[in-house]
Formats: C-alpha cells, sequence, structure tokens
C-alpha cells in the first residue's frame, strides 16, 4: 500500500479518512472543537474526489437521523460533533443501536457539563461506554490517541461497524482533534458498488426487487416476548465483542510496580509521566485501552495480581476508574487523577498524584 | 343495454366501518345484522342496482372490495 | 345477490393492489390512513417504481406503516422522518424515497426536520396526515387541533389563551422556495380519493424529474379520537377541518396557487 506523509489536525485527519474509506455519506453540524472535520470536506468537495455526498444538517438531532437514513439503506455513513452535539445525538444512537445499524460517529470531547467550556476532556466516557441513552445498548468505543489513529480507526470502524452491524464511536477530546501531527495516508478504498452494498449489507433497505420480501429497518417490537428476544441477541453480540475485539496498547509494563490506566490524550501525558517516574527510580508502566468497550478487563485483571497499585488518568472527575476497579477486584489499590472541566493535567501532576495517592498512601 | 357492477366483499376483512355504504350513489350496501371472526357488522350488497363505480372500494380504508363490471 | 357471470377477471374494476402487504391493518374502523395508504400503493404500482421505493414510517399511529407497504421501509423515530428520507434520497438519487407523517410528527416534535428539508428541496415525497389529534397516544391535543376541539390534554376544548393557534404548517411550507408542489386533499369520498391519488401520482412524477419537495397533506378523520362513527366523522370533518385547512392545491409547478 502506498503512504502519503501528511501533516494534518485530527479533525481533518478524520475527514480524509472518510474520503479514501469509501465513506458514502457524512451528515453534520458545525460545533467547536470538531468544526474541522466538515469545514474540511467541504473545502475538498469529496462528491467530485469518490461521489461521496457532505450535508449540513439544521441540528444534531437531524444529522444523526441522517445517518440513520443512510445506514439503514446500507451505505457508510458518518458524523461528528462534540459533547453537546453528542448529547443531542442520543435518540439517534439508540435508535442506531436498537435496529442494528452500522455507523461512525466521532465525538471530540470537551468539558462539560452543559454548555461547559470548548477546551478538550474525556468526560463524556460514561455516556460512550454506558449505553448514553435509553434501553440496554453498546457503542463500539474506539479511543485515539493520535492523529495517526483519529485516521486509521475510520477504517477500522467501518470493519466493526459492519461486522457487528453496531454503531461505532471514536472517542477523542479537543487536543487530538484540534493537534496538527504527521500522519500517513494510504490508497483509496473505493465506495461500494450497489452490488456490492447488496452483498455487504443483505439486510438493508436499498429498495425491494421482485424476488424478496419487503426490508424493514426499525427498533420497535411491541410483543415483549420478541423485544426481549433481541435484547438477547444485541447482549450476546456484545459479549462477542468482548471476546474477540479487546484492543489495547502496553507500554514499560514488563518491569512495572505500579502501572497508569489511560487512553487518548491523558495516555500521552501518562507516557511522560512513566519517563519522569522512572528518572525517579519509580517503576512505572503504562496500558492504554483502545477499545473502550469491549474494555481490557482481563489485561488490568492480569496486572492487579502483580503490580503494587493502579493510578487511572483521565480528563474527567473519574469515570473510567469504575471499570478498571471492577475488572482490578480490589486486588491492588486503584485510584483516579485528573484534571477536568478543559484543564489538561501536566505529566507532573500525573507522577505527584501517584506518589500521593498510591505510592505513600500504602 | 345495461351496465351490470358486482363487488365482492371480504368480510373477515371487513371492519364495519360504513364509509362504503355512505359512498353507494345507488344505496346497494349495508352493515350486516351478521359479525364476522372480528365481531364487525360487515358490508354487505343487500339491493342488485350496482353499476361498478367502484366508489366504495375508493373510500375503502382496507381494501376489502372487489368490483367487477360488463355491459348486460 | 352474487353473479357469478360478472365476477371474472376480464370484467375487474378494481381490486386491492399488491404494493400493499396481506397484513390486516390495526387502524381504526373507517380511518383515512387506510384509504391514503392504498392510493399511495396503487401510485408506485402504477409508475412501476416498487423496487425503488423507500418508505420511512413516522411514530403516531402509522409507526407500523412499513407492515402494510411491500416496499423497503425504515421506521423513524419521531418527527425524523424527513431527516431519514434526505439522507435516502441524496445517497440513492433516482429512488423514490417518501414519508409518511401524522400531525404530531411533522407539526409539532419534527417541525425543524420538516422544514428543513422542504427548505433545502430535498428530492423527496412527504405525505401528510392531519387528523388534528394524535391518535395512537389516546386523543391528545395536536397542533392542528382546532380552537374549541376537545382532546384529552385540553379536556375543555383548545383556547388560544392555553394553546396557541392551530398551526397551518401546509401554507407555511408552500412559502419555502424548496417546496416544488404543496396540496392539501382528502379521502372521505369516491372524488376526493380519485382526486389525492392525483396529487400524490404528480408528487411522486415530481420526484421522477427531480423538481424538488412535493408535499400532500391529506386531511383525514380520527373517528376513535374524535369519538364519533366513522361516517359522522367524515361529515364533521367536512364542516370544521375543512374550514380552517381548506382543500385543494396551494402551490404547483413551483408556484402558489393564486
Amino acid at each position: 500500500m502506498a503512504k502519503e506523509l501528511k501533516l494534518m489536525k485530527g479533525n481533518e485527519a478524520i475527514a480524509e479518512a472518510a474520503i479514501r474509506s469509501g465513506c458514502d455519506g457524512y451528515f453534520g453540524y458545525p460545533i467547536t472543537p470538531q468544526s474541522e472535520v466538515m469545514e474540511y470536506l467541504m473545502a475538498e468537495k469529496p462528491w467530485e474526489r469518490t461521489g461521496m455526498v457532505v450535508l449540513q444538517a439544521e441540528s444534531e438531532t437531524s444529522s444523526i437521523n441522517m445517518v440513520y437514513g443512510g445506514a439503514g439503506v446500507g451505505k457508510k455513513v458518518m458524523t461528528s460533533s462534540s459533547s453537546p452535539g453528542i448529547s443531542l445525538m442520543q435518540e439517534g444512537l439508540t435508535y442506531l443501536a436498537g435496529a442494528e445499524l452500522p455507523a461512525i460517529i466521532a465525538n471530540v470531547v470537551r468539558g462539560g457539563p452543559g454548555l461547559g467550556t470548548i477546551q478538550p476532556s474525556q468526560a463524556d466516557y460514561f455516556q460512550a461506554t454506558k449505553g448514553g441513552g435509553h434501553g440496554d445498548y453498546q457503542l463500539f468505543v474506539l479511543a485515539p490517541a493520535t492523529v495517526q489513529e483519529m485516521y486509521d480507526f475510520v477504517f477500522l470502524g467501518w470493519e466493526i461497524a459492519f461486522k457487528y452491524r453496531n454503531p461505532v464511536m471514536i472517542l477523542s477530546d479537543g487536543a487530538i482533534g484540534q493537534v496538527m501531527e504527521k500522519l500517513y495516508v494510504g490508497d483509496y478504498v473505493p465506495r461500494w458498488t450497489d452490488e456490492e452494498l447488496k452483498k455487504n449489507a443483505p439486510w438493508a433497505s436499498y429498495g425491494k426487487p421482485a424476488n424478496r420480501e419487503h426490508h424493514i429497518i426499525t427498533s420497535l417490537e411491541l410483543d415483549s416476548a420478541k423485544q426481549e428476544e433481541h435484547n438477547h441477541k444485541l447482549q450476546a453480540k456484545y459479549r462477542e465483542m468482548e471476546e474477540k475485539e479487546v484492543r489495547f496498547e502496553t507500554i514499560d509494563c514488563e518491569d512495572a510496580d505500579y502501572i497508569f490506566v489511560a487512553y487518548g490524550s491523558s495516555a500521552r501525558i501518562a507516557q511522560k509521566a512513566i519517563q519522569l517516574g522512572r528518572e525517579k527510580g519509580i517503576k512505572v508502566g503504562l496500558l492504554r485501552p483502545i477499545t473502550l468497550f469491549p474494555f481490557p478487563k482481563k489485561p488490568i485483571a492480569e496486572f492487579s495480581k502483580k503490580v503494587k497499585g493502579i493510578l487511572t488518568v483521565e480528563m474527567s472527575a473519574g469515570q473510567m476508574v469504575e471499570d478498571v476497579r471492577l475488572a482490578a477486584e480490589f486486588r491492588c489499590p486503584v485510584e483516579h487523577f485528573g484534571r477536568y472541566g478543559g484543564i489538561i493535567h501536566t505529566p507532573h501532576e500525573v507522577l505527584e498524584a501517584l506518589e500521593e495517592k498510591i505510592i505513600k498512601a500504602k | 343495454m345495461a351496465i351490470k357492477g358486482e363487488v365482492v366483499i371480504d368480510k373477515e376483512r371487513c371492519k364495519g366501518c360504513g364509509v362504503c355504504v355512505v359512498a353507494c350513489p345507488n344505496k346497494v350496501l349495508a352493515l350486516a345484522k351478521n359479525v364476522n371472526g372480528k365481531g364487525y357488522n360487515y358490508s354487505e350488497a343487500v339491493i342488485d342496482d350496482c353499476i361498478g363505480c367502484a366508489s366504495c372500494a375508493m373510500v375503502c380504508p382496507d381494501g376489502v372490495i372487489t368490483v367487477y363490471k360488463t355491459k348486460l | 345477490m352474487f353473479n357469478p357471470d360478472i365476477v371474472k377477471p376480464e370484467n375487474l374494476v378494481y381490486k386491492r393492489t399488491d404494493v400493499l402487504t396481506k397484513a390486516v391493518m390495526h387502524y381504526c374502523p373507517g380511518c383515512g390512513h387506510g384509504t391514503t395508504h392504498r392510493i399511495v400503493a396503487e401510485v408506485i404500482e402504477e409508475m412501476g417504481i416498487q423496487d425503488k421505493a423507500i418508505c420511512i414510517a413516522p411514530v403516531g399511529c402509522s409507526v407500523l406503516a412499513y407492515n402494510y407497504f411491500e416496499v423497503d421501509s425504515l421506521g423513524a423515530a419521531h418527527g425524523r422522518a424527513p431527516a431519514l428520507a434526505t439522507a435516502i434520497q441524496r445517497l440513492f438519487p433516482d429512488h423514490h424515497t417518501f414519508t409518511y407523517q401524522g400531525d404530531g410528527d411533522l407539526a409539532a416534535i419534527g417541525t425543524a426536520e420538516t422544514i428543513h428539508a422542504c427548505n433545502r428541496g430535498e428530492n423527496i415525497v412527504i405525505i401528510f396526515i392531519n387528523n388534528g389529534i394524535y391518535g395512537m397516544t389516546g386523543g391528545q391535543m395536536a397542533p392542528t387541533t382546532l380552537i374549541g376541539m376537545k382532546t384529552a390534554t385540553s379536556p375543555y376544548g383548545r383556547t388560544v389563551e392555553l394553546n396557541g393557534y392551530p398551526l397551518q404548517i401546509t401554507e407555511l411550507l408552500a412559502e419555502l422556495p424548496g417546496t416544488y408542489y404543496v396540496t392539501r386533499q382528502s379521502v372521505h369520498t369516491a372524488a376526493a380519493v380519485r382526486k389525492t391519488k392525483r396529487a400524490i401520482r404528480q408528487a411522486f412524477e415530481n420526484q421522477k424529474n427531480k423538481k424538488g419537495t412535493s408535499f400532500v397533506e391529506v386531511v383525514s378523520n380520527c373517528n376513535s379520537g374524535w369519538k364519533m362513527t366513522a361516517p359522522k366523522a367524515n361529515e364533521w370533518m367536512v364542516e370544521n377541518m375543512f374550514v380552517k385547512y381548506p382543500i385543494g392545491d396551494i402551490k404547483v409547478d413551483g408556484e402558489k396557487v393564486k
């Protein structure tokens, strides 16, 4: 595969990835700090490059329902937004999950609650990984830490979304959305032809040929027995994801007495904190979850048997820490550190927190 | 020569709403005294004056009326 | 009464279209939804577009519309049907995407989606059933409920002081440059049904010719919600609904009808 080196913002990388990954349609609504996604697309005119449709909707409610429509007819469609906009999309997300529709939703998280701030945050972890809208459902959640991953996870997102017929969320934050980094972009994946669509999304409502029953895309089932059966099916799918699709990365964990668990921007900060810690003789490593759902429970459980303590680092008041504690099952101390409301913690603060909350507290 | 029509009503699907009764220009239709399996007084032709205009079928929400017409 | 000499295939004048499924519709006896479904399906059959028709069902009484149209369908969240249709028609420009929505869905919770889809001139067909009430949830007040009309949430009759005015959304949409065809019809008599079917045909023909948004309002009855028999409800509709919602074309070929 031919690789081309580029310098881009994380938001632009998502947009370029959309075009190159054979996306059929992007439907969005402006919100800081992710507006560059649609700005880039509109400037690039992907309808000329690949035939991809790009449309600015009247609201996030509308854009996510455009995604629902496009996904329902078997097209590769996506949207992006930031926290308040994602809150507005929760209705569409639960419908997508209920109707088992593949789609990509990128959340470039900003500080909340409410209108909050426009600075980076990771306080949407609960919303992304615990459902968010009503009903028992899961999004598949990918957490990029680099601009390269913003790009790569769009490609990965399509694979997962269509394999499991499930919406995929790319959960990044304002820092990764705005930062400019080098990245490699690869060859174009062509958009599906109508024939490929019918093969890859045979369940879709793309127009009824004479030789088959009509397709119905819906999340409604009034018969409770059937609705429960449908829920069983969804749960089985989520368990399969937990079985097969967990992704994570470990850094300097081989000899670690302590580990940080951090994703996205916080993982990058934690990496620097590892360096600072090791300079002081503290053997600390990092486990970086790449999938937040399915969550890397097993590796965390394994580490909890070996290390003296775990510190989660999140730009929130402590959300992922709950999942880490559940995985560690009290085998070792698990504490949380994080700045929030749009503040990004420094590596020194992170190391200090490890010393205060874990090492000295022992 | 006279135009002669005939309606065939799927009485089990008929909900007995009666809009066809009102729509018929020749008052051919009436709701039956009997009920169908769902308990509706279904529509039926009670006199032989159907001209096959299909007005009844036009207004039938459930599409239960099939209409035939010929010249006798 | 039954005359086997007449009931022969060659004498067939009218039969239920196969673009409707065999399912018995759940609508109350005499409800205009069934009639409107029927003629939409007939138009799809006559135009030979069954393989390209995509039905977007709303939330409301017609939430299960997708069970009755023998075409590929999607059930939308409440009010969002025009957003779905926008995307689908843009992704499949030669398809015939249509929404089928009630007054609560289209003119209350989905007002933004409706207005913006129409304003963008999306090449979609919108079928709008206006019976001035929320039927499915048990007869509550709708944006189109008439002043004085009693509903479950306006039990003493709708008042301007408490609830504001009935929304004439169809006239409002006709003001938007994106709408190409805006009409208001009904399905309470055979003549009205034939006219409405012609209007629906016109809407789908416009779509075929990529003219923009075609919007067909069908003023309809709700005998259960209005607490009347079906024939009585149709009379009441003519005497009351038609005063606020007069029947006829509002915009044809992109021009307002004088």
